[in-house]
This record gives structure tokens, sequence and C-alpha cells, in this order.
């Protein structure tokens, strides 16, 4: 047990495989939830669509906050705070952590959608953020 | 007969004395603990509360914001924020339910209603009894405090934007310092009263 968490450790300090397996890892759980082939031209048409969101008044998207072009650096829509873009290529840091992206996923998905995403929508989101 | 009147008044200035020397030391002693409470809780230097030390409430919380210190709020404010994560404010910051745990004690054992500290203790008396207050702003403590802010170098300040953004000003508020002297306003420089 102790050494697979030391195989574990050394995997996570190298950012690009540590990405690849954080992603995989979600994407094999996805499937294993139900989800079947992902596509990121699904995810980049959910990231536009537009929800209301009750507290804000106004209709929003993922690119409200996250901005239209995921390669750039965005801006939380009511608190102004940077958001730092969501392509992997450009900030790769953002998919070490398994639990970090699940626990993004919940709270964006609710405030955003009104619910929570299927394992289906959180692999396309994923893929497309891999994508570009 | 001399004698004895001798002995009586030294008696009796001797009691007075001693009497007043312990009334002087016990005072003395309470002042002195006081101070060493003050200095033991990390800011002999200034005046200022405990910054915050729990590694949970500093990767989820100031993820987003400034973390702002524990005794800020009394103990039933944190326990309320805590139980509503998924409407923080306007934004969905739930947690799993071990982070909140951890989050929650820490906060809980360093609010203001529990520990010896001068800005806790004002604002703990500034609120009422029975009020739950979740943003320090709302505290009368911190109002009276900021009350001589002109609109213009917070709100209409593009690098302050809300006084939730400690920081902007208050130089030292990591370390726990919210002396006025560290005060800072950015495009208006140091504040002084």
């Amino acid at each position: 047990m102790k050494n697979f968490i030391m195989i574990i450790m050394l995997f996570l300090s190298q950012t690009a495989i540590a990405n690849e397996n954080s992603v995989q890892t979600l994407l094999d759980q996805y499937h294993s939830e139900g989800a079947t082939r992902f596509d990121a031209n699904k995810g980049k048409t959910m990231w536009h669509e537009q929800h209301f969101q009750e507290k804000l008044g106004k209709q929003v998207s993922c690119a409200t906050c996250h901005t239209r072009n995921i390669r750039k650096t965005g801006e939380h829509v009511r608190t102004g705070k940077l958001i730092e873009a969501m392509a992997a290529s450009v900030n790769p840091e953002r998919f070490q952590d398994t639990k970090k992206i699940e626990k993004w996923f919940k709270r964006n998905c609710k405030w955003t959608w009104g619910r929570e995403c299927s394992p289906q929508e959180k692999g396309d989101f994923l893929t497309f953020f891999q994508s570009q | 007969m001399k004698q004895k009147g001798l002995w009586g008044t030294l008696l009796f200035f001797g009691c007075i004395t001693l009497s007043m020397a312990t009334l002087a030391w016990s005072d003395g002693w309470g002042w002195g603990e006081h101070e060493e409470q003050e200095g033991k809780g990390f800011l002999r230097q200034t005046a200022g509360v405990a910054p915050v030390m729990n590694k949970a409430y500093e990767n989820e919380c100031a993820a987003c914001h400034f973390a702002y210190p524990a005794g800020f709020l009394p103990e039933r404010s944190w326990i309320k924020i805590m139980g509503t994560l998924d409407d923080h404010f306007g934004e969905n910051a739930e947690l799993d339910a071990q982070t909140i745990t951890e989050i929650e004690t820490y906060l809980r054992g360093h609010a203001a209603d529990q520990i010896p500290n001068r800005f806790s203790r004002s604002i703990v008396r500034s609120i009422g009894s029975q009020d739950v207050p979740l943003r320090i702003t709302d505290t009368p403590y911190f109002r009276r405090k900021h009350r001589e802010m002109p609109s213009r170098m917070i709100k209409g300040n593009p690098k302050v934007r809300s006084f939730s953004n400690c920081l902007s000003c208050h130089t030292g508020a990591s370390r726990g310092s919210f002396d006025e002297h560290s005060v800072n306003i950015p495009g208006y420089g140091r504040w002084d009263d």
C-alpha cells in the first residue's frame, strides 16, 4: 500500500503525466458511470449554452466567467476575481487533482446550470479542455 | 503608655501599607497576565488578530477570497456560514463533509468569542447576543472603524472595489495586522486620521 502511494506521488510530481493520469482516471470513472464516447465539440457547445441564474437574475454560461476563448484568463462576473485559463495547453496545473476537478464541476454546474452535470457532460467538458 | 501608642501607630500604618501593596500587586498581576496573553497571541509588535494557520482553510477558502481571520466573527456565525456553503453569498462553495468538519473546527476554535484578543472582544461586544452576522463588514464595530472612508476610495476604486478585500489596503492583513499605520489605499496612499 505504501509503495503504491509513493508511486502515485512520484507521478504527481510530473505535471504532464499527472494531468494525463488525473483526467484519464476521471474519464474512466465517468465511463463506468454510464458515459459513452466523449466529444470535445459537444463540450464546446455546452460551454456557450445559456442558462438563467436566479441569484444573479440573468442568463449565464460557462463563458460568462471563464471567457469564450478558454485559452484566455477569465473574470468572475460578480466579484471580478481573475480566473486562469481553462485550456490544458495554457494552464496544465488545473488538471492535477481529481478531487479538485470534481469539486469545481459540482459547484459550477450547480451555479451555472442549476443542477449537477452528468458523467457524460463532465467527460465532454474535460475532453474539450484537453483539446485546446 | 507612650511606647504602646508608637507600636499601635506602626501597626496601623503597617497594615495600610501591606493592603495597598496587595491591591497594587493584584492589579499589576492582572495587567501583566493580560499583556502576556496578547503577546503570546502572535501579535507582540502590532495590534492585530491571529493570522490564519489552517491549511484546509487556506487552500479552500483563500482560493477565492482573503482568508478572513476566524477571530473576526463569533462561533455562531462560522457555524451558519459553514452550514450554508451551497449559497455562499450568492456563490456555490460546496465542500466534502470531511473538509467542512476540519475547517469548521478550526474556525469555531479561533472564533471571536473564543479567543482573548482585543479586536475580537470589540467585535463581539458590538453585536447583539442574538445576532448572527455573516459578514465582518456588517458588524457595528467594523462599520464604526470604517465610517470615515469615502466611497470613492473603496467602491469607486477599481483596485479595491469592496470592503471585503482587506488586503487591498491593510498591507499587513495576511500577518493578522490591521493596524491603522499599515493602511495604504491604492491610488490614495497612507490613511492618517
